[in-house]
C-alpha cells in the first residue's frame, strides 16, 4: 500500500483525547516521537497499527489516529504477531510497559525477539507498575524500598532487558530516553524500518512513583561506539553498560519471518507436480 | 474486640491476618491492591508473621498459592477480574490438587471492553473450577468470611480451596464499621491448620498427583472432588454455627430478609443486595409483602434452601450482576434449576439483568421489577428477561457511536 495523500504533519497522528497521564510523565516524549517518526516516513494514518497491553503507557494507542488495540495484559506482542501475519502491508508497532512486557508478558517477548516479525516493540520503562501504584516490576533495582509490597526491596536481580533480547535473537536493539525527543525519534524511525523484530527500550521516568527519574535526563548519555552486529561483541557491550546508554546497540540481519497468507501456487500447478 | 471504619479490602486483609496466614503470594491488580499492601506492611512492621512474595503473574501467583498449600501451610492471596482469569488454567488445577486455601475475589467486569468497575462475570467464571465461593455484601461480613472461608476450605470432609467475592469499588473501597474479633478468640474458632496427609514429610517424600490419567483414574479423582464439594453446605453450616456462637453474628448459607410473610421475593448476591434490603424496606412502608434472599455460598449452591424459602411465593425476581453470553443471568439458571419439579416452585421467576460494569441499580429500578413479578403473578406467566437499561444511557451511547462513525469518516477522507 502506498500513501494517497501528501504527508502528514506529526500533529495528524495524534487523536482528540486528552493522556491521563500524570502532569511530567516521559510518556508525553514518547507519543510525540511515535507521531514525528510516523510523519518522517511518511506513513498515510491507515498503513499503521499500534497495539498495547495494560497500563500507563498501553494508553498510547489512544491517544494516536491510527488503528489502535487497546489488548490484554501481557498480551500485546501476541495481538502484533497476529495481526502482521494477516496483515504484513500494515506497520505494526507494539508499545506496552516494562511490567506489561517483561513481567506478566515476559513469555511473548522471549518468542517475539526469536520468530523476528517484522514488528517495531516499544517498551516504555520506568522500572514501577505505574497504574496500580507504584509497586516493584522485573527491572525495578533489587533494593528500591519506595513499594508499599517491598518496603525492603524486591531482593530480586533487576531483569536487563537488553541481554534478553539478544540471548533470545533479536535482529535490533537500542535504548531511547523520552526526555531526548529527537534522540527518540531517529531511533525510532530505524526501528520501523528495521526489516525484523526492533526491541526499542525507552527510559520513560515516573514522576508520581519514582520521583527520582527526574534526575534520568543528567544520567543518559549515548552508547560509545557505532552499533554492532556482532552477537559477542554487543554482550559485552551489555555486560559493561550502566543502562544509561542510549542509541542503537545491536543490529543485523537474518530472514524476517512472515508465513505466505494466501495460496503461492495454484491448484493446476500443484498437480503438475505429481509424476504419475 | 474492637470496632474501627475499614474498607472491604481492609477487612479482607485483617481476616487474613487473624487467620494466622503462612505465606501470601502476591501481584497487584485494581482493584484489589490495597489487600497486598496491607498485609506486606504488618508483615514488614512486625504486627504479622508469614511470608509475602511477589510474582510476576496472577498465574504464576495462583500456582504458588496451590503449590504451598500442597505442602500444608495456610496460605492467602487476592485477585480480581482478568487476573483471575489469566489464573484460570491453575483454580482448576490447585482445586484438583485438593490444596485448600482462601482466594479473595474483588469482582471487576471482564475485557472486552475493559471496564475497572464492578460486576460479577469474573467470579462466575470460576464457578465450575473447584473453588467453592462465598459471596459478601458488607466489609464486616467480609472479615468473617476470610476466617469462615479457611474452615471450610481445610475441614477434612472438604479440602478444597475456596473463593471469598467482594464487589470492587463499591465494597473494596467503602469504609464501613467493622469489628475487630480478638485473637484468642479467633484461635479458638479457626487453630493451626492440621494438614493430616497434606504435607511435606522430609522422612516420607512422596509423589503428588503427577500421573497422567485417562479415563476410569480420571473419572474417579473429578468425581471424588465434586462429592467434597458436596460436602461444603454441612461443613459450612456447622462452622457459621459456631461462628455464631463465638462472635454472635450469623452468616447463614442463604440470607434471608422479610422473607416470612413475603408473596415476592428479590434474589441477587453481593453489595447490590444492601440496595435491595433498602427497597424492601421501602416497599414494604408502602404495604407489599416482599423480602430478599441473598445466597452467600454459589458454589455449593444451597438448593434446597431455595426450594424452601421459594415454595409457595407469588413472584421471584431473579436480579444478575452478570451475562452468559447468550445465554442471560446465571443465577437465574442456577435458582431455576434448583426448582425444576418442585410442585410449589412460584409460578414467576423472572429475570432481571443489571449492574454490568459497575451500573449501578436505583431504587426505582427495584420498585419497577417489583412491579413487574406482581402484575406477571395475576396472569402466572414470567415475563422475558428484561435489562435493567435506561432509554437515556440507549441515547448516550447512541451519541457516543455516532460521534466514533463521524471520525472514522473525517480519518478515512483525512
Amino acid at each position: 500500500m502506498t500513501a494517497t495523500q501528501s504527508p502528514l504533519k506529526p500533529k495528524a497522528y495524534k487523536s482528540s483525547v486528552k493522556p491521563v497521564w500524570c502532569p511530567g510523565c516521559g510518556h508525553f516524549g514518547v507519543l510525540s516521537a511515535v507521531t514525528k517518526a510516523l510523519a518522517h516516513l511518511a506513513l498515510a494514518r491507515e498503513e499503521v497499527a499500534l497495539v498495547s497491553g495494560i497500563g500507563c503507557s498501553s494508553r498510547l494507542p489512544a491517544y494516536t489516529e491510527l488503528y489502535g488495540f487497546h489488548g490484554v495484559h501481557g498480551r500485546a506482542l501476541a495481538v502484533a504477531s497476529g495481526l502482521k501475519a494477516a496483515r504484513p502491508d500494515l506497520t505494526v508497532l507494539v508499545a506496552g510497559g516494562d511490567g506489561d512486557g517483561f513481567s506478566i508478558g515476559g513469555n511473548h517477548f522471549l518468542h517475539a525477539c526469536r520468530r523476528n516479525m517484522d514488528i517495531a516493540y516499544i517498551v516504555m520503562d520506568n522500572e514501577v507498575y505505574g497504574m496500580t501504584k507504584g509497586q516493584a516490576s522485573p527491572t525495578t533495582a533489587p533494593d528500591w524500598t519506595h513499594s508499599k509490597l517491598t518496603p525492603h526491596g524486591t531482593g530480586i536481580p533487576s531483569f536487563n532487558p537488553a541481554a534478553i533480547a539478544l540471548a533470545s535473537g533479536a535482529t535490533f536493539i537500542a535504548r531511547g530516553f523520552s526526555g531526548d525527543p529527537g534522540g527518540l525519534t531517529r531511533l525510532l524511525v530505524e526501528a520501523i524500518q528495521h526489516p525484523g523484530f526492533a526491541f526499542l527500550q525507552v527510559l520513560s521516568p515516573c514522576t508520581t512513583f519514582r520521583p527520582e527519574q527526574k534526575e534520568w535526563k543528567k544520567m543518559v548519555h549515548p552508547f560509545d561506539e557505532d552499533a554492532t552486529g556482532n552477537p559477542v561483541e554487543a554482550a559485552q557491550r551489555i555486560v559493561a553498560d550502566d543502562g544509561m546508554s542510549t542509541g542503537l546497540l545491536y543490529r543485523t540481519r537474518i530472514p524476517v519471518w512472515q508465513p505466505a497468507n494466501r495460496v503461492s501456487m495454484e491448484v493446476s500447478e500443484l498437480e503438475g507436480g505429481f509424476q504419475v | 474486640m474492637k470496632r474501627i471504619l475499614l474498607t472491604g479490602n481492609g477487612a479482607a486483609a485483617w481476616g487474613a491476618r487473624l487467620a494466622s496466614v503462612d505465606y501470601v503470594p502476591a501481584f497487584p491488580i485494581t482493584p484489589q491492591t490495597e489487600i497486598i499492601e496491607s498485609l506486606a506492611g504488618w508483615i514488614d512492621n512486625g504486627e504479622m508473621e508469614g511470608r509475602l512474595v511477589t510474582l510476576e503473574s496472577e498465574h504464576s501467583m495462583i500456582t504458588a498459592a496451590g503449590a504451598a498449600a500442597a505442602t500444608g501451610v495456610r496460605v492467602f492471596s487476592a485477585t480480581s477480574s482478568q487476573g483471575l482469569l489469566y489464573g484460570m488454567e491453575m483454580l482448576y488445577t490447585v482445586a484438583g490438587w485438593r490444596a485448600p486455601f482462601v482466594l479473595v475475589n474483588v469482582s471487576r467486569g471482564l475485557s472486552a471492553p475493559i471496564t475497572l468497575e464492578p460486576d460479577h462475570n469474573d467470579i462466575l467464571a470460576a464457578r465450575d473450577s473447584g473453588f467453592l465461593q462465598l459471596h459478601c455484601a458488607t466489609c464486616q461480613e467480609v472479615l468473617d468470611t476470610v476466617l469462615l472461608a479457611y474452615r471450610l476450605a481445610e475441614d477434612e470432609q472438604v479440602r478444597l480451596p475456596v473463593l471469598v467475592n467482594m464487589d470492587g469499588f463499591y465494597l473494596s473501597f467503602t469504609r464501613e464499621p467493622v469489628e475487630i474479633p480478638e485473637r484468642e478468640r479467633v484461635e479458638r474458632f479457626l487453630p493451626a491448620f492440621e494438614p493430616g496427609s497434606i504435607r511435606f514429610r522430609a522422612s516420607a517424600p512422596e509423589s503428588q498427583a503427577v500421573a497422567v490419567l485417562g479415563g476410569g483414574p480420571y473419572f474417579y479423582f473429578r468425581y471424588q472432588t465434586h462429592l467434597a464439594a458436596r460436602n461444603a453446605l454441612k461443613v459450612y453450616e456447622r462452622v457459621a454455627e459456631e461462628f455464631e456462637a463465638l462472635f454472635g453474628r450469623r452468616h447463614a448459607v442463604v440470607e434471608a430478609y422479610c422473607c416470612d410473610d413475603a408473596e415476592y421475593l428479590f434474589v441477587m448476591m453481593g453489595s447490590f443486595a444492601t440496595k435491595a434490603k433498602a427497597a424492601v424496606d421501602w416497599l414494604r412502608s408502602n404495604g407489599w409483602l416482599i423480602g430478599l434472599l441473598r445466597p452467600r455460598l454459589l458454589r455449593l449452591f444451597p438448593e434446597a434452601v431455595f426450594r424452601c424459602e421459594l415454595a409457595g411465593r407469588r413472584g421471584v425476581a431473579v436480579i444478575d450482576q452478570n451475562l452468559s453470553i447468550g445465554a442471560g443471568g446465571v443465577l437465574h439458571t442456577e435458582v431455576t434449576s434448583a426448582l425444576y419439579g418442585q410442585p410449589e416452585a412460584p409460578p414467576v421467576l423472572a429475570s432481571f439483568i443489571g449492574g454490568l460494569g459497575g451500573r449501578d441499580i436505583a431504587p426505582e429500578e427495584f420498585y419497577e421489577m417489583a412491579e413487574v413479578i406482581r402484575k406477571a403473578a395475576e396472569t402466572g406467566e414470567t415475563p422475558p428477561p428484561r435489562l435493567l437499561y435506561t432509554e437515556t444511557e440507549l441515547r448516550e451511547t447512541r451519541k457516543l457511536q455516532a460521534i466514533a462513525q463521524v471520525e472514522r469518516r473525517q480519518l478515512g477522507e483525512g
